[in-house]
């Protein structure tokens, strides 16, 4: 297959989707106080060329970075920790469920009054509200790995953590790959949730999403543009492709 | 000192201890419905090293259950599992089993696969590359060294798993029906390959395969162990005389097969009037 085959037989059916959200949203901005694709688009333009969309784009990545980082450095091992230890699954299990189906907003408050509005209350929330799905995810994985592997890794002579190592994480790895994709989703929007009420003084794109503080409505939407590209673009190019080629290589099935 | 005790004990007849031996085994399990089933009923016997022993029996005689208590992945209920007089504590690569999936890793390559027996038994790493290609060009998968186990046949993944349980040079191969799930020629290839590695070692290494195919025990075993329907108890006893390698035309093999199978079929017919009579 040529490349431009491949390219369009891959963009194609994201493109004409996209394609539909701006015809529609044209229709609606020309009956609603919305401002329209080309109100936004001069808008992103305006904020390319003075900096503050880069400036926050990157502000906010670095806060992304970090807090994504900690929460799977967190929730792998937590999650190890309670695939491996039955009393710590039965008394810890049930608390990360708690943490993962508490709305990340109602974090925002508390991490004002606890770190005030600062770097860290925003990192905080985006911490709190992902690491719980990478546990859980990481939990899941762990313990559906088929008994059948471990069975031969054990009579393969794998006992202790080279039988984890070698076998059980490895087989993991799918489940793993997939819970990496959905704390990044949660990562993603708690930290917009923190930027927009904590980081007033500290920009990132959260804060372009505040009318209150004065940003305008195009602004709002472009920055929100920019979210959305960046979360699908990083879900899609890095997890997206990495699963597929996980997957693809030992054969299981590969989603279109 | 240890030439003069060598000297001393060969003169002395030294009882031989058998390979693997099972003393009044019985195993129970439990159903779905909770309830306990006796799965083997003090079941004994013995395997000499070097031996090819076959189990055969109805389905549900305990077969895999008692597999897996040699391979050490359970544990009687009670009686006792040795391996070459010691009780068996735990799995260990000095026993490979094939199971009836082959169950290769995925996620590492079929020449991986057999590597990671290697590693696990503490080949170089060095050498564990060459060791890999050696075994798996004895299978006859020279060529799919670097293939995914998903790329192969099914019985091209059973030689590959052959290759990963033999790479490790175990004493014992344990089989629970390796070729149950593959098509008759694959079947028949894969026995060969199994009864040739056997000849190979040259008395070294201790075949003992469950199978609940006639023919296949009857061409692959020195001795053929019958299992009555569940709890399994042994039934009888066939040593199979026929010359190597075999074929299924032997006058012998064909005359074990019937009586055999005359057997197992008595069998099943006196459990299943056993259960209507309950």
């Amino acid at each position: 297959m040529s490349r431009a085959r491949w390219l369009g037989r891959e963009l194609g059916p994201p493109l004409v989707g996209i394609a539909g959200a701006v015809v529609a949203w044209t229709i609606l901005a020309a009956t609603t106080s919305i401002p329209s694709p080309a109100a936004v688009w001069s808008a992103f333009v305006d904020g390319v060329r003075d900096g503050t969309l880069p400036e926050a784009a990157a502000k906010t990545l670095i806060r992304l970075a970090f807090s994504f980082a900690v929460a799977v450095a967190i929730g792998t091992s937590l999650g190890l920790l309670l695939a491996l230890n039955e009393f710590a699954r039965r008394s810890i299990r049930p608390l990360v469920v708690a943490l993962q189906i508490t709305p990340f907003v109602a974090w925002v408050p508390l991490a004002v009054i606890w770190f005030g509005t600062s770097e860290r209350a925003v990192v905080f929330v985006a911490i709190v509200g992902s690491f719980p799905a990478m546990t859980l995810a990481t939990l899941q994985a762990i313990r559906q790995v088929p008994p059948a592997y471990e069975r031969t890794g054990r009579t393969m002579g794998a006992r202790g953590w080279p039988l984890y190592r070698k076998v059980i994480f490895p087989a993991a790895l799918p489940g793993v790959m997939a819970g990496l994709q959905q704390a990044w989703g949660f990562a993603w929007k708690a930290l917009m949730a923190g930027e927009l009420i904590v980081a007033a003084a500290h920009a990132g794109l959260g804060h372009l999403l505040d009318p209150r503080g004065g940003v305008a409505i195009p602004t709002v939407f472009a920055a929100l543009a920019v979210i959305l590209v960046i979360g699908v673009a990083v879900d899609y190019l890095l997890f997206g492709q990495l699963d597929r080629r996980i997957r693809r290589r030992r054969g299981l099935v590969v989603e279109a | 000192m240890a030439e003069t005790m060598q000297a001393f004990s060969s003169q002395l007849p030294v009882p031989v201890v058998p390979k693997l031996a099972v003393r009044e085994l019985v195993m129970t399990r439990r159903t779905a419905s909770r309830e306990t089933v006796t799965a083997t009923d003090q079941l004994t016997f013995e395997v000499a090293t070097g031996e090819f022993v076959c189990l055969l029996g109805p389905s549900a005689a305990g077969k895999t259950l008692l597999l897996n208590v040699l391979a050490g992945l359970e544990m009687p209920t009670s009686g006792e599992a040795l391996l070459d007089g010691h009780p068996i504590a735990g799995p260990g690569p000095d026993r490979a089993v094939l199971f009836q999936e082959p169950s290769l890793f995925p996620w590492l390559s079929v020449r991986g696969n057999v590597e990671l027996a290697l590693e696990l038994v503490g080949a170089p790493a060095g050498e564990r590359e060459a060791l890999a290609r050696r075994w798996l060009t004895n299978v006859g998968l020279e060529r799919w060294a670097d293939a995914q186990p998903h790329e192969l046949s099914a019985g091209m993944r059973q030689r590959a798993a052959l290759a990963r349980a033999l790479a490790a040079d175990p004493d014992v191969l344990l089989g629970d029906e390796p070729f149950g799930a593959l098509d008759a020629q694959a079947r028949e290839l894969l026995q060969r390959e199994v009864e040739r590695v056997w000849l190979e070692a040259e008395g070294r290494k201790t075949f003992l395969f469950v199978t609940h195919n006639v023919r296949e025990a009857a061409v692959l075993a020195d001795r053929v162990l019958v299992m009555s329907a569940a709890p399994g108890r042994l039934l009888e006893e066939f040593r199979i005389h026929a010359p190597r390698p075999r074929s299924l035309d032997d006058v012998l093999v064909g005359r074990v097969v019937t009586e055999i199978h005359d057997l197992l079929m008595r069998e099943v017919d006196e459990s299943v009037a056993r259960e209507m009579a309950r």
